[in-house]
């Protein structure tokens, strides 16, 4: 705590679209009592701290640091190396922290195959010199650095030590305001623990009334007009029943099916393996050939089941070559 | 050559830096806007199944995630050959139009207002939301914070999230609204007509009728004529959802005006090696470098360029308003940076009027709100304006609708070359014989601040503003000199 | 990839009633089998959750088998098999989506009296795999990790 008895807060945002900033933002007139409570000493995207500025304080300064993003560059990691130094609790806030995130697709692919998308494929990229970006690179007047892009995504767990995880893309206002009252109260559960959700599944919260399932097949959402009833009872892959809860399914809510960003359920490994189980489970066949047939017409089962937990899955990405 | 580096730059989308140049004299010689992040998302959307890139490209941007919904829904649509039932499209132009007023609102008076209503001179710590609540009372200040969450709150009820919104399908959108959500959102529709007037009227008396402010737009560090894009309706007025992309030239007549599946013979992007962004810019003009007019191929698209390249707005009282913006600033184009700030609360005010135009269409109740694609998918472009530029996605599907090839130009990227020449520009009209002033450091943050570079930060109740700190190095690399603004 | 100096390491979950019988007759008849296979006994291979062939495969498993009663009617559990059948199609396509190649990773049905079959298959499998070399999953991640 400071001397004014604020907590000295940090925020840091990684590979990151920026979301869970706002995800701050939504806690609309909240964030004035945040504000009262804690002094926020570093946070890129609204002040004024530079680097070293964190570099300069004592090890362990920061209370608690909220890092946001998926571990994509060098310097990526580097912050997350500094930030756990100048920081006492260190929490992965969201997904990409989390579990890799959307970000995390890309470990479908290389940073090879991604540089020549970006820079080469494109249609409307007019590059007849081949030119890529370059770690180091020398202008007329002098030179310019940029991080460099590793080939695999990680999660900030995967690179440091971590001593909590909210999950969620984003997470979602009450459940920042529970965190933050729990940091402010000292009521905070054992280390590694996850925070800001609850301990069943989305389905739990959902509001859509569940019978057994019988699935013939397999829908993408925009096959059908779904009735007003579970989705995935009507043959549409939901991630709910993998999926930990305290997000308020908020997607069923307006009849799409849940996408799973807010992690794996309690106590589940691999959370696309979960929903793989779940998605086997409900199929309506007796036969190999009847089962093969249904499950055959599930399209994109990696990105599909791992949608935000790639990095964070037991194999982690495709295969390098 | 002595190298001063300003990193990172805040108030940004992401990560920034500028790395200037000063030649023996101590001039610039050069200024480096360089963007080192990148994520990939044109690679692996590849293999996706298209109806899910509503749902995955808004992770490109937390804080206009709504923009690529809406842009990827309508590319789905387009691979799809599907047509929307009525209320389909118009529930997501409503969601559509409630976003943008939060959208606008959070930077106007998150990032812009506490520059005029405080004073750029102002004491750092007052200069964010929280003075400008002590400025102008709690009571007046709790109003405005409610306005936005107003505008957020519409979003929700209709994408299921606020932040990354669901419910956009090849078709239409997955959810219909019954008379009690219409009514709610029609009722806070009309406060937040009452809001954009609201902004409006504090621009005039806070920035209007400040000679000095008035004097700083029109200057010439931040004056730059160049070509202007903006989507238009078939009237060729201002329109965020739908239309076709409108471009004028520095003298405000039309250079192009094109359909979204015409994208390609319009625009190119160039690589440089010093950063991970590319430069869009006009294909037939060329690239000339980083330099701006009429044979130079760089063009912008922000709200200044939207209603530059129009010929008004489609609801009345924005039309007043845009009639007003012209009249003072002396007529179209103009190539004030800096009035981007006013331009933005027209489309302010324009999307409140839309939503309540929307709200009370006998239509927008209607159950009917999605059409099943029947036919085979393969290929599609989607165009809407990000409140921070035209906003491109473009995608090749199988026969089975899985993405085959992405193609993407989001908002900002528009903006990358005019950003950098404004940053540069003000940098040499401000460091002169190796003096760096502190003058660099507000007129440096100023001009990029107006095109508002997507993550235009989140909260400033905190005593934000851009933190820049200056390094002055010999040719040896020894530290000559530091000089810090902003750092308490 | 030489071929002729690697040992794979091939994991088997094995159902206790058929296939798992099937492997000790075999063994117990001095059926000729390479000894490349590591048998995991399970009840019933509807016991299988996917996260295993996973883990497997993490760390350091060359090629995985599943194999159990024959569906219908043989499964000692009624329709425990049912659930491998609709399962194992779905994991096979998620394997093959992450690059591991679809010879490495076999499912089928061996009943208690098909002892040879299982033979068979260790060394037509083993064979399979030694073809394609190490997949070595973790280790490879880490050497070619920036």
């Amino acid at each position: 705590m400071t001397d004014n008895g604020k907590l000295k807060l940090g925020l840091y945002w990684a590979a990151s679209c920026g979301g869970c900033e706002i995800a701050i933002v939504e806690l609309r007139e909240k964030i004035l009592d945040l504000d009262a409570a804690a002094d926020i000493l570093f946070w890129p995207c609204a002040m004024d701290f530079k680097y070293k500025d964190v570099e300069a304080m004592p090890d362990g300064h920061m209370d608690v640091v909220l890092f946001n993003g998926a571990i994509r560059t060098s310097e990526n990691e580097e912050m997350a190396h500094l930030l756990r130094k100048k920081s006492k609790v260190l929490v992965a806030f969201g997904s990409c922290a989390h579990e890799g995130c959307i970000p995390g697709l890309a470990n479908l692919y290389t940073r090879q195959a991604v540089f020549e998308r970006a820079y080469l494929e494109t249609p409307s990229t007019e590059n007849p010199d081949g030119i890529l970006p370059q770690t180091s690179y020398q202008v007329p007047e002098g030179e310019i650095e940029i991080p460099y892009f590793y080939n695999t995504v990680k999660t900030l767990g995967q690179v440091e030590d971590v001593d909590y995880f909210v999950p969620g893309c984003p997470p979602q206002a009450p459940q920042i305001w529970a965190v933050v009252e729990a940091i402010l109260g000292g009521n905070l559960p054992p280390k590694g623990s996850v925070v800001g959700a609850n301990e069943k599944t989305v389905c739990d919260e959902c509001k859509y009334n569940r019978e057994e399932k019988h699935v013939k097949k397999f829908y993408r959402p925009h096959e059908i007009i779904p009735e007003d009833r579970c989705l995935f009872d009507q043959g549409i892959i939901c991630a709910g029943p993998a999926t930990r809860g305290g997000c308020g399914a908020l997607c069923t809510n307006v009849g799409m099916p849940c996408r799973g960003c807010y992690g794996p359920a309690p106590n589940v490994v691999d959370q696309g393996a979960a929903l793989l189980s779940a998605v086997a489970s409900v199929v309506d066949a007796d036969t190999e050939d009847e089962a093969a047939h249904i499950v055959g017409e599930i399209v994109d089962p990696v990105g599909t089941f791992y949608r935000f937990g790639l990095p964070a899955s037991l194999l982690h990405r495709t295969k390098l070559e | 050559m002595k190298k001063i580096s300003i990193d990172p730059i805040t108030r940004l989308e992401g990560h920034g830096k500028i790395d200037i140049f000063l030649d023996d004299e101590g001039n610039v010689a050069n200024a480096y806007m360089v963007i080192p992040e990148l994520r990939g998302f044109e690679k692996f959307a590849e293999g996706r199944p298209v109806e899910e890139m509503p749902r995955i490209t808004p992770r490109i941007c937390g804080v206009c995630p709504e923009a690529h919904h809406m842009a990827s829904a309508k590319a789905c649509d387009a691979v799809y050959h599907v047509e929307l039932p009525p209320t389909g499209k118009k529930l997501r132009e409503l969601l559509y139009s409630a976003f943008y007023v939060a959208d606008h609102s959070l930077h106007f008076y998150v990032l812009a207002a506490p520059d005029f209503v405080l004073g750029p001179d102002a004491p750092p710590a007052e200069r964010n939301i929280l003075g400008i609540v002590h400025k102008i009372g709690v009571e007046l200040g709790s109003k405005i914070l409610r306005w936005h969450a107003l505008g957020m709150e519409i979003v929700g009820m209709l994408g299921g999230k606020t932040i990354h919104p669901v419910g956009a399908l090849p078709g239409g959108v997955s959810k219909a609204i019954n008379e009690e959500e219409r009514a709610q959102i029609e009722e806070w529709g009309h406060e937040l007509v009452e809001f954009g007037q609201f902004s409006l009227q504090l621009f005039h008396d806070v920035v209007l009728e400040n000679q000095g402010y008035v004097d700083m737009i029109l200057s010439d560090p931040f004056t730059t004529p160049m070509y202007y894009m903006g989507l238009v309706d078939e009237n060729n007025k201002v329109n965020f959802y739908d239309g076709k992309v409108r471009v004028v030239d520095p003298e405000g007549n039309e250079f192009v005006k094109y359909a979204p599946d015409e994208y390609l013979d319009v625009l190119s992007e160039r690589v440089e090696p010093w950063t991970y962004l590319k430069f869009p810019y006009l294909k037939e003009v060329g690239w000339k470098g980083l330099v701006t007019g009429m044979d130079s191929g760089v063009y912008q698209a922000t709200p200044l360029s939207r209603l530059n390249a129009a010929d008004g707005m489609a609801t009345p009282q924005a039309q007043e308003a845009y009639e007003q913006f012209y009249e003072t600033l002396g007529g179209k184009p103009v190539h004030n940076t800096l009035a981007t700030h006013w331009a933005r609360l027209v489309e302010l005010l324009y999307s409140a009027e839309r939503i309540v135009e929307l709200a009370t269409d006998p239509q927008i109740t209607d159950p009917n709100v999605r059409t099943i694609p029947t036919e085979t998918p393969d290929e599609g472009v989607g165009i809407v304006e990000a409140p921070r530029g035209t906003l491109t996605h473009h995608y090749i599907t199988d026969e089975k609708g899985i993405v085959q090839k992405c193609n993407l130009i989001v908002g900002t990227t528009n903006n990358y070359a005019p950003i950098s020449i404004s940053v540069k520009k003000a940098a040499q009209a401000v460091i002169k014989g190796g003096q760096v002033s502190e003058g660099l450091l507000n007129r440096v943050e100023m001009a990029f601040r107006s095109y508002d570079p997507c993550m235009a930060c989140a909260t400033h109740t905190l005593p934000g503003h851009m933190p820049l700190e200056v390094r002055i190095r010999d040719a040896e690399g020894n530290l000559l000199d530091v000089l810090q603004k902003n750092m308490e | 990839m030489n071929g002729t100096d690697f040992e794979p390491r091939i994991v088997g979950f094995l159902c206790n009633w058929c296939t798992y019988s099937a492997a000790d007759t075999a063994g117990v008849s001095r059926l000729e089998q390479p000894p490349n296979v590591d048998i995991i006994r399970v009840m019933c291979t509807g016991r299988v959750d996917p996260v295993f062939v996973l883990k497997a495969f993490r760390e350091g498993a060359d090629g995985v088998i599943v194999s159990g009663c024959h569906p219908p009617g043989d499964c000692h559990y009624g329709e425990g098999n049912y659930k491998t059948f609709r399962r194992m199609p779905l994991l096979e396509a998620l394997l093959q989506q992450y690059g591991i190649e679809e010879e490495r990773f076999h499912w089928g049905w061996i009943s208690g009296a098909e002892a040879p079959k299982w033979a068979q298959l260790v060394r037509d499998f083993t064979e399979q795999v030694r073809e394609l070399g190490p997949l070595n999953w973790k280790r490879e991640l880490e050497s070619k990790e920036d």
